[in-house]
């Protein structure tokens, strides 16, 4: 009995990845501009999104959003109280989404009746690293109560955002938050993007994120 | 943790593969994993016992072959290795760096098979 090497080559999150694909196309067509929120629990993703979705709408723009949980329509319920279209995915012990169950909540919405929507992960900053969601922008936050060495404690997941957004910032001092060194351990990790400060609570850093929203949905691909 | 729905895939696809070759057994499966693919090797391996029970994978043995992260150096017009993810810099000339190269792997390279001869067709 012999044996012999099959080469294979073979994407072992082909399926996620093709899936992803035919969604980024769909987005693009469609014009909405997709963000996926990445972060541990607890960082304020529901509560950056509660305040954008307000704020986006006050301006006249169609905002959406597919919120991910292991259980409990909490978030969804949150968010849905600002107006905008919600939609909740219960991963039931999953710990990170997957382009088909974002495929799946989309179903029975008019894309391109929408100008934003954002997808807020499951709160982990490891797997969710490893699936492409179809989006444009991949979103880190980091709270100021979490620790300045985050980026480095979880290099797969900052190393694969586009943007990060410190929050709560209205607590950095409480918090004896070490600014330069969070920034510092953001550049090493993933240099040279964007990053947002923020609070959720008083408003602070909120224009330059907006604005920044507005900016990439207007710029096409 | 996710180990378990990757090992998933991987039993998925190299059964998919396995019906090309009718009465074949799976001797090997050969993954290629980077250093920031965010899985970690000793959970791979046992999800992997778990997972091949019962399936034509079952009493195969899985290989990982790690890579480092390769980055591109403008500066210095070459691929550079990061020794950790710690710090993405040029280890020659300290510049920060964003055009990586390969870390993000996670692919079956590839499976060893033992064929069955030729006109006997293995009971699975």
């Amino acid at each position: 009995m012999t044996t012999r090497i099959v080469e294979l080559r073979q994407g072992i999150l082909k399926k996620n990845d093709e899936l992803a694909r035919g969604l980024r196309e769909r987005f693009a067509a469609a014009g909405v501009l997709v963000l996926n929120l990445v972060s541990s629990p607890g960082t304020g993703k529901t509560a950056l999104l509660e305040r954008t979705l307000r704020e986006l709408q006050a301006r006249g723009a169609r905002a959406a959003a597919v919120v991910g949980d292991l259980e409990t329509d909490n978030d969804a319920r949150r968010l849905a109280a600002t107006g905008a279209p919600v939609r909740q995915i219960n991963t039931h012990g999953i710990c990170h989404l997957e382009a088909e169950m974002v495929n799946k909540h989309l179903d029975g919405w008019e894309l391109a009746g929408l100008d934003y929507l954002f997808i807020e992960n499951v709160g982990n900053l490891v797997c969710p690293s490893s699936y492409d969601l179809g989006e444009k922008i991949r979103v880190a936050l980091l709270s100021v109560t979490e620790g300045e060495d985050k980026p480095l404690k979880y290099p797969t997941l900052f190393n694969s955002v586009d943007v990060a957004v410190i929050t709560k910032i209205d607590l950095a001092q409480a918090c004896a938050f070490d600014r330069a060194t969070a920034l510092r351990n953001i550049n090493e990790i993933r240099p040279g993007i964007r990053i947002f400060e923020t609070s959720a609570k008083t408003g602070a850093g909120l224009e330059e994120w907006l604005e920044f929203l507005r900016l990439q949905r207007a710029t096409k691909a | 943790m996710h180990e378990l729905s990757i090992v998933q895939s991987i039993v998925d696809s190299v059964t998919e593969s396995l019906s090309r070759f009718p009465g074949a057994r799976i001797v090997e499966v050969r993954l290629r994993v980077g250093a920031l693919a965010a899985v970690v090797e000793d959970s791979l391996q046992f999800c992997y016992e778990i997972a091949i029970e019962g399936t034509l994978l079952a009493g195969s043995r899985l290989v990982v072959e790690q890579l480092p992260v390769v980055m591109h150096c403008a500066r210095c017009a070459h691929d550079v290795a990061l020794e950790s993810v710690q710090s993405f810099r040029c280890p020659d000339c300290g510049e920060l760096l964003s055009d990586m190269r390969q870390g993000r792997e996670l692919e079956i390279e590839s499976i060893e098979i033992e064929e069955a001869p030729a006109g006997i067709e293995r009971e699975s």
